[in-house]
């Protein structure tokens, strides 16, 4: 029982349990999922679907978070991922050419990849601190999506390209696969290898690391390689599901969500573990909060008040240091001097 | 001295760690005026009896009374506003700040809100200059300054607080000699002035030199309150081991007849050198050799160890292994080469507090073999029960984290991380600071078996004894020069002390 009480997913899990339970109360027939046209339909559905993008963000940002880093770009990477592939697509005549869907595809990835290869190296090989290096891109990176885009939405026909962000794989939206295989492959990657215990060395211990042998800066690059590809992937989710590219607003304060549902996964700032499930449960929580406050009404003006609300009772929640302060207020008062009496008997 | 009631009394104290019985019903006794030893070997529970004395953690049962009303203390900071300082062990200090913000960070001199820097820089250079006998410049960052210096920084902070305890929790452990009779002078300074003042320590000679009093600690139990007169050498390390114990005399034996059977060269330095570390040096290593350096602290000791390992680079010099093996750039060349480094700072280069012993142990072997070729789970855990139980580490549970470890637990899961490795070459810097005797002498017994079975060892250690003990050669620093090596019948404690002195 107790062991249940400590897992790092306890209280992340409760709280993503008791937003549900809210929403029930709110409409009761939230759980439900119905089957339509070969499609599964209902809100926990749509949250998994519309989570998708901000799932991969923060998977990507939890190794960089583990290596004591953060990545503000990821925001802007979306931006430029969906630009180029939207960009490619819509400069062609026959935008359902499956060759071309591929090779944009590819080419939004490759670029993704690049520019998490340029944080890496400003971060390990220039040694500027992580805050300020991936801030350089996430200020040129949304100018350079805007560039992209010429400062338009680009929009594309596509059935091809549209499926990946709303099409349909077993009745399950195909977004949730790509997030799952994404998933499973980090963790095959981190914990079957010994990277994932080069990256919590790393984080948690710079020169210690380097003087057992660990490749610190490898493993820094790498990192910061895989955010942008998540991020990269989730830009084409995004795109793909409005069929469209808004260098403005694509992927905008993602970066702070996805830190945010690092955090909520249990994964501290300090760097050193890092639990990828946390993080998926952490996004699904933002996720369904956001879905939340659409559905029970709350004004536009004040959703981000509420939201804000929501993600303190959820950090108070998660702090053992605040547990702690509510527990002991509860408990009866403690006089050592009464303790004393009963000592000095014998 | 003895008639006056105690300042501070803690009785029957518990705590208890998951897992671990920290403490069980200790007690101690602080008199005004007096110095009062703490004694203990590692995992005794004397690091834990002082953490719950200054708040750190909380005690689980037991009082303590401060002027014999009973006070419960909740944070360092409602302990020292009680009168209970502490300078610990690894100095808590901000390398970036100035020394004399060091020192008055948080009780800054101030006038309507604004800080006084010149009256606050004056009073620190007056501080340091009057009770330390420490002449510095005060406006420059504490990392401009030795370990040593920023030692005595940390204890002039503490001092700075009107205090009745004052709590030394291994202050010369990275001390010289010098620098630990500038100590005791300031130590005994303040006693006369009535503090009473908690001196933790593992040397002997230092707790006979300074105390009136001595608490002895084992396995979390109390073991003892003597006066330090009454008490023989032998009597206090029985009472801290727990059993009769001459072990260290039995090792000098082992090291004899060995250079005959010491083999081909492994490594040889000529005229390496790095400016500002080390002037260069020539430094010839055998198979199965132990090479002791011995030398003032900042003598250029760990400075050889590091360019040895690759962690600095050197300016001028060759470094070049037996064999026709080539050279070093990097850490992680001299791992591929077999050569294993144990740093003397154990908390930043050495362990890696969030990860557990059996993570902590496999790294660097894990790191050799490269990202693909992991060890299994299995095999990592059969790995971390045999090293337990060979190092007697304690506790005995490959999944504790080992940031909750004591020092010298600490220090010997390092020690299993690099001969898993399979060095034919180790560099131990400090290997025994901050242990206590069992430990250290289970250490030096480890370093003359395995250089039997063909390992080379540079050997370094402020304690002449030790590095006499293991070492088969011993080249001497002053300076940041190497100036004599001795090897075999010259080798004695009166040679080396010569040769570092410079007569």
């Amino acid at each position: 029982m107790k062991s249940i009480y400590k897992h790092h997913l306890f209280w992340p899990l409760c709280v993503l349990a008791a937003l549900l339970l809210f929403n029930l109360f709110y409409s009761p027939d939230f759980f439900s999922i119905t089957f339509r046209d070969g499609h599964l339909y209902g809100s926990l559905i749509d949250i998994l679907n519309f989570g998708s993008p901000l799932i991969l963000v923060a998977i990507g940002m939890t190794l960089v978070v583990a290596t004591s880093g953060i990545d503000l770009s990821v925001g802007s990477i979306v931006a430029i991922s969906g630009a180029v592939a939207c960009l490619s697509i819509s400069k062609a005549s026959d935008q359902n050419m499956l060759s071309l869907i591929l090779l944009s595809v590819l080419m939004a990835i490759v670029l993704s990849l690049l520019l998490g290869v340029w944080n890496g190296l400003l971060v390990s090989a220039a040694g500027i601190q992580p805050i300020i290096a991936t801030l350089i891109l996430m200020v040129a990176g949304r100018g350079i999506a805007q560039l992209i885009t010429g400062g338009q939405i680009i929009t594309v026909t596509s059935d091809k390209y549209a499926y990946i962000g709303s099409g349909s794989l077993a009745a399950l939206p195909f977004s949730i696969f790509v997030v799952a295989a994404v998933l499973i492959a980090v963790t095959l990657v981190t914990r079957k290898t010994a990277l994932g215990l080069f990256i919590e060395s790393v984080g948690c211990n710079p020169a210690a690391s380097l003087m057992s042998g660990i490749r610190a800066k490898w493993v820094l690059i790498s990192v910061y390689m895989f955010c942008g590809l998540c991020a990269g992937i989730a830009g084409l989710l995004l795109s793909s599901n409005v069929s469209s590219a808004d260098g403005n607003n694509a992927g905008l304060w993602y970066e702070l969500d996805a830190i945010l549902a690092v955090v909520i996964g249990g994964t501290s700032l300090n760097g050193g573990r890092f639990y990828l499930l946390g993080t998926v449960v952490g996004a699904l929580i933002i996720q369904t909060m956001t879905t939340t406050i659409y559905m029970i009404g709350v004004p536009p003006e004040i959703t981000l008040v509420v939201k804000a609300f929501v993600v303190l009772a959820v950090c108070l929640v998660q702090s053992s240091a605040f547990r702690a302060a509510i527990a002991s207020r509860w408990k009866t008062r403690h006089y050592p001097g009464e303790k004393e009496i009963t000592r000095h008997v014998s | 001295m003895s008639d006056a009631a105690p300042i501070l009394q803690m009785t029957r104290i518990h705590k208890r760690f998951p897992g671990v019985k920290a403490l069980s019903d200790v007690r101690l006794r602080l008199y005004p005026g007096e110095v009062h030893a703490l004694m203990g070997e590692n995992g005794a529970g004397k690091s834990t009896l002082i953490k719950v004395l200054t708040g750190v953690y909380s005690v689980d049962e037991g009082t303590v009374e401060l002027e014999g009303v009973p006070i419960t203390v909740h944070s360092p900071l409602e302990a020292q506003a009680a009168g209970i300082s502490t300078v610990y062990q690894e100095v808590n200090l901000c390398t970036n700040l100035t020394v004399a913000e060091n020192i008055f960070i948080g009780r800054e001199p101030r006038r309507l809100g604004r800080i006084l820097w010149k009256e606050m820089n004056r009073r620190a250079e007056e501080l340091l200059k009057d009770r330390l006998n420490l002449n510095i410049d005060v406006t420059q960052p504490l990392h401009m300054y030795s370990v040593a210096v920023q030692q005595l920084i940390a204890i002039a902070r503490a001092l700075n607080i009107s205090s009745k305890v004052l709590i030394l929790d291994e202050p010369t452990s990275s001390l010289d000699k010098n620098e630990v009779d500038q100590l005791f002078q300031v130590v005994r300074k303040l006693k006369s002035e009535g503090l009473a003042i908690l001196f933790v320590t593992h040397f002997l000679d230092q707790m006979y030199e300074i105390s009136d009093r001595v608490t002895i600690l084992r396995n979390g139990e109390f073991a003892g309150e003597y006066l330090a007169k009454d008490l023989s050498r032998l009597e206090l390390v029985q009472k801290m081991i727990g059993k009769d114990l001459n072990m260290l005399e039995e090792l000098p034996v082992l090291s004899e007849g060995k250079l005959d059977t010491a083999g081909e060269e492994l490594v040889k330095a000529a005229g390496l050198g790095r400016k500002g570390a080390i002037e260069p040096f020539d430094l010839s290593i055998r198979k199965g050799e132990v090479v002791g350096l011995a030398g003032l602290l900042g003598s250029g000791r760990t400075e050889i160890a590091r360019l040895l390992f690759g962690a600095d680079k050197p300016d001028t010099g060759k470094l070049t292994l037996g064999g026709g093996r080539g050279t070093i750039h990097s850490p992680r060349d001299a791992i591929q080469q077999r050569i294993a480094f144990c740093s003397e700072n154990r908390k930043t280069e050495g362990i890696i507090g969030d990860l557990t012993i059996r993570e902590n142990m496999i790294l660097a072997l894990q790191a050799k073999q490269g990202l693909f070729k992991t060890i299994p789970r299995k095999r990592q855990e059969e790995i971390a029960d045999q090293y337990i139980r060979l190092l007697n580490i304690n506790p005995p549970n490959p999944e504790q984290l080992i940031r909750n470890l004591s020092g010298g637990n600490q220090q010997k899961v390092l020690l299993a991380r690099w001969l898993l490795t399979e060095p034919d070459l180790f560099i131990l810097d400090e290997p025994t600071r901050g242990i206590d005797i069992g430990a250290k002498a289970e250490i030096q017994k480890l370093v003359l078996s395995l250089s039997h079975q063909g390992m080379s060892f540079v050997f370094i250690s402020s304690e002449l004894e030790e590095v006499l003990r293991v070492s088969d050669k011993i080249a001497v620093l002053r300076d940041r020069h190497k100036v004599k090596e001795i090897s075999d019948k010259d080798m004695s404690q009166h040679t080396i002390m010569q040769a570092i002195a410079g007569s």
